[in-house]
């Protein structure tokens, strides 16, 4: 048909599925390494896993974190070890998400939930502190009321996010490098990426493969 | 008065209503008439440019306006409320008084010129005969054209007055644009006319009572799309958006306008859109026309309900074809929409009236043949001497521009 072509692209449109998802009714699903609200973990045995080094408030380009250790009190300590982390405040009007933090951690403290639609009237609800961030004795993250949590948004949040497979390389697909932590236990790895692509693991990336290969 | 009317009501069209005299009935129908078109037209509209954003968005891929009730469908009733409570600039350089009108200009054309379109047939109100159109002069479709170029004053003066730039050049290319094809639109109508016989709407719809008869047929298609691309480029819609190109001209000819006036030309302009499907539908198609299934011609269903569902149906597969063209074209150039008009379409539809005109002057087929002979030597050498001519132009400008 030549010049006439571009009416039909038009009109077959109409039937194929919309790109767009009316958003706050309808949610896609978030990537598994997602970078949202932060959560401070905790062991199996309810200690918490942060010790109180600073060295994700060092690290942090936004300078949203502040930390303050202590010792730990002999009789009931808070963590395994020496000290403790006695203060620890994220500023969310500062935070970019970067995820430099949850690199930094040396005990995999700090790790991100898959929460990012949160919003607050005031200043001092945007500074978070450790009565928010730790996670509660089930070791899931603390829901507060002005934070839209879906399904599934509180599921991994662990250091196993970040570690399956560190650097990218190969070699460490399917080795299991993280602690246990509360409600969980040790997380189970990750497939390597060619039994997920086969298992068409995460809607997005089928979603966005579907697309491409039109 | 009344004889007047009467007169009128004898000669081509003309509505039975005004044959017993004009009493209290006869007023309270046609005010009656007045105010149902009035409403249905301004509720149309608004459900067309709600029609035209889904639909739109269904071609790109996108879901559309949803969030003013169900799919949306309030949608431009939202907008408009809007509109109607957001400042309303004035420009420091603006002409006042010119400034204020032209919305006017522009919105009230758009309302007049649907009156002449007929909707159903004849139907019997309280023992009273009319027909469902507004009203039915003699002068029936040069109405249309008289307001669609009212219309361009509207556009006109809007840029004009604004006292800036961009309106002004949208208003100058609209205004050259509107009377440009405004010749192709005269001259296809003018096919209409011959073969009718009348000017009067309701007559041009009478005589396409069936398949075989109606205009499209009858004047073979090139009328038709003739007319149809004329319309386009008179209501300025894509692909002959040139008045508001966004990427050249801001807005266009409405830049400076904002709030209800702004509102009042989008308006029109969606309102011109279904009164322009309304008349192709009218001229071309038989407009209320459709089989009947042996239903009495006097029963509700034939009289009322059919012609009107017929009418609709007609409309809308114009109002979703011009969508259509809005998501599949690109915007032409504005050189190449001066030559489209006055190189191919104006000539083309001169050329196609002419063979009409020789057929229906003859009586017998030999006189038939004749006049077809000569239309076509005339054809010929008119096109021979079009075709010299703009090859002559080109070689002016090719030489222009190397001395440049």
């Amino acid at each position: 048909m030549g010049a006439l072509d571009g009416f039909k692209v038009t009109f077959k449109q109409i039937a194929l599925p919309r790109v767009t998802t009316p958003y706050p009714a309808e949610k896609r699903p978030k990537p598994d390494r997602h970078h949202g609200r932060h959560v401070l973990n905790r062991y199996e045995d309810g200690m918490e896993k942060c010790i109180g080094c600073e060295l994700c408030a060092g690290v942090c380009p936004a300078r949203c974190i502040y930390v303050r250790g202590a010792d730990n009190p002999a009789d009931a300590p808070v963590s395994p070890g020496e000290r403790y982390g006695f203060v620890y405040e994220i500023n969310y009007l500062r935070c970019i998400h970067c995820d430099l933090c949850v690199e930094a951690c040396p005990t995999e403290a700090i790790t991100e939930s898959k929460l990012f639609e949160f919003s607050f009237t005031n200043r001092q609800d945007a500074i978070y502190t450790k009565a928010e961030l730790v996670v509660s004795d089930d070791g899931l993250p603390k829901q507060l009321p002005w934070e839209d949590w879906r399904e599934g948004d509180d599921e991994r949040t662990s250091a196993w996010v970040r570690a399956t497979s560190p650097s990218g390389s190969a070699e460490f697909e399917g080795r299991v490098q993280w602690s246990g932590e509360l409600g969980y236990g040790t997380r189970a790895s990750e497939p390597d990426q060619a039994t997920r692509d086969e298992e068409t693991g995460d809607a997005w990336f089928v979603f966005t493969e579907n697309r491409g290969g039109e | 008065m009344h004889l007047l009317l009467a007169a009128a009501s004898t000669a081509t069209g003309g509505d039975p209503l005004f044959a017993k005299g004009i009493g209290f009935a006869v007023f309270l129908i046609v005010a009656v008439k007045v105010a149902v078109t009035f409403v249905v037209l301004l509720v149309a509209t608004m459900l067309m440019v709600w029609f035209e954003r889904k639909v739109i968005s269904d071609m790109q891929n996108r879901v559309g306006p949803d969030r003013a009730g169900r799919w949306g469908i309030l949608q431009s009733l939202a907008d408009g409320t809007k509109l109607f409570f957001k400042e309303d600039l004035l420009p420091e350089r603006a002409d006042r008084r010119l400034f204020r009108l032209a919305p006017y200009l522009s919105m009230v054309p758009a309302f007049l010129s649907f009156a002449i379109v007929p909707v159903g047939g004849i139907v019997s109100v309280f023992g009273h005969h009319t027909r469902l159109q507004l009203a039915d002069p003699p002068v029936g479709i040069l109405w249309l054209l008289a307001m669609s170029s009212i219309a361009v004053y509207g556009v006109m003066l809007a840029g004009w007055s604004s006292g800036s730039k961009y309106p002004l050049l949208g208003a100058v290319r609209a205004s050259a644009q509107m009377i440009s094809y405004e010749a192709t639109l005269g001259i296809s109508v003018v096919a209409v006319v011959l073969v009718t016989g009348s000017l009067a709407t309701s007559a041009i719809v009478a005589q396409q009572s069936s398949l075989a008869t109606i205009n499209l047929i009858r004047l073979g298609v090139v009328p038709f799309v003739l007319f149809w691309i004329a319309a386009t480029a008179e209501l300025n819609r894509p692909p002959f958006d040139l008045v508001e190109a966004e990427q050249e001209l801001v807005g266009g000819f409405n830049t400076e306008y904002s709030s209800v006036r702004f509102a009042l030309f989008y308006l029109a302009e969606f309102m011109n859109t279904i009164t322009m499907s309304a008349i192709i539908v009218t001229l071309f198609l038989g407009g209320p026309n459709g089989p009947h299934f042996g239903l009495a011609p006097t029963s509700f269903l034939a009289a009322w309900l059919l012609p009107v569902v017929y009418f609709v149906a007609k409309v809308m597969v114009f109002l979703f074809c011009y969508v259509w063209f809005r998501a599949t074209l690109p915007r032409f150039r504005y050189d190449q929409l001066m030559d489209l008009g006055w190189k191919v379409l104006i000539p083309l539809s001169l050329g196609w009236l002419l063979v009409i005109a020789s057929i229906l002057a003859a009586n017998t087929t030999a006189e038939k043949i004749r006049n077809l002979a000569i239309a076509f030597v005339a054809l010929i050498v008119a096109g021979a001497m079009l075709l010299r001519s703009l090859q002559l132009g080109k070689a002016t400008v090719s030489e222009e521009d190397l001395h440049s």
